[in-house]
């Protein structure tokens, strides 16, 4: 079973490029940066709960998946057009 | 879970290269010097990994013993992280150039034109 050998392996290197975002999103000289932080964040972190879906052998973590992605999505939308406008509807 | 090997192979290079492209995504919005550099970290080789997971994970509930047909969630995922991230990245850089105005480029020159062009 080579899956289940390279499975760990790979959910480590999701947290460390969660680190890494982590690190962007704490050091990050602009409130751009931060943002974009905060949009990979969310990115990475739905991939490492679609790797424990594998994991695991369950299709319970996809609908949580799903709605880290549209939030993330709505988030950094939001995020973007309230530092552009200073509102968010306009 | 008892998996025939080539798919087996298949699937852990998919989840390998996958993990590999996001953690150099990350690793390139940490190191690079300038927002408009760190922005193609995230957007290209973090999205491409994050495709490559889901790929694999369709692969998997599809073959895997025990389910039939095929496993079609993950491609509602892919599509919508494919469809948002450029438009996020494209939101983020507006909102960069609003907060900064000074970090956009000047226009190129306008060169002479040549007569008879």
């Amino acid at each position: 079973m080579i899956v289940a050998t390279v499975l760990p392996f790979a959910a480590g290197a999701f947290a460390l490029a969660l680190l890494l975002n982590l690190y962007r999103l704490l050091r990050g000289p602009g409130l751009a940066d931060r943002i974009l932080a905060l949009d990979t964040l969310y990115i990475n972190s739905l991939a490492l709960l679609v790797l424990l879906g594998i994991r695991f052998g369950t299709a319970v973590y996809f609908e949580a998946a799903l709605v880290i992605a549209a939030l993330g999505f709505v988030g950094t939308v939001v995020l973007a057009k309230f530092v552009r406008h200073g509102d968010i509807v306009e | 879970m008892q998996l025939p090997l080539v798919l087996d192979l298949l699937l852990a290079l998919l989840i390998g290269v996958g993990a590999g492209f996001a953690l150099i995504g990350s690793y390139g919005l940490a190191k690079l010097s300038d927002f408009f550099k760190r922005l193609h970290g995230p957007t290209k080789a973090t999205t491409l990994g994050v495709g490559c997971v889901l790929i694999a994970s369709m692969l998997y509930f599809t073959f895997r013993p025990g389910t039939g047909g095929a496993s079609l969630h993950e491609l509602l995922i892919a599509l919508f992280v494919f469809l948002t991230a450029p438009v996020s990245a494209h939101l983020l850089v507006k909102a960069a150039l609003a907060l900064d105005p000074g970090a956009r480029p000047a226009p190129p020159q306008q060169r002479a034109r040549k007569p008879g062009v």
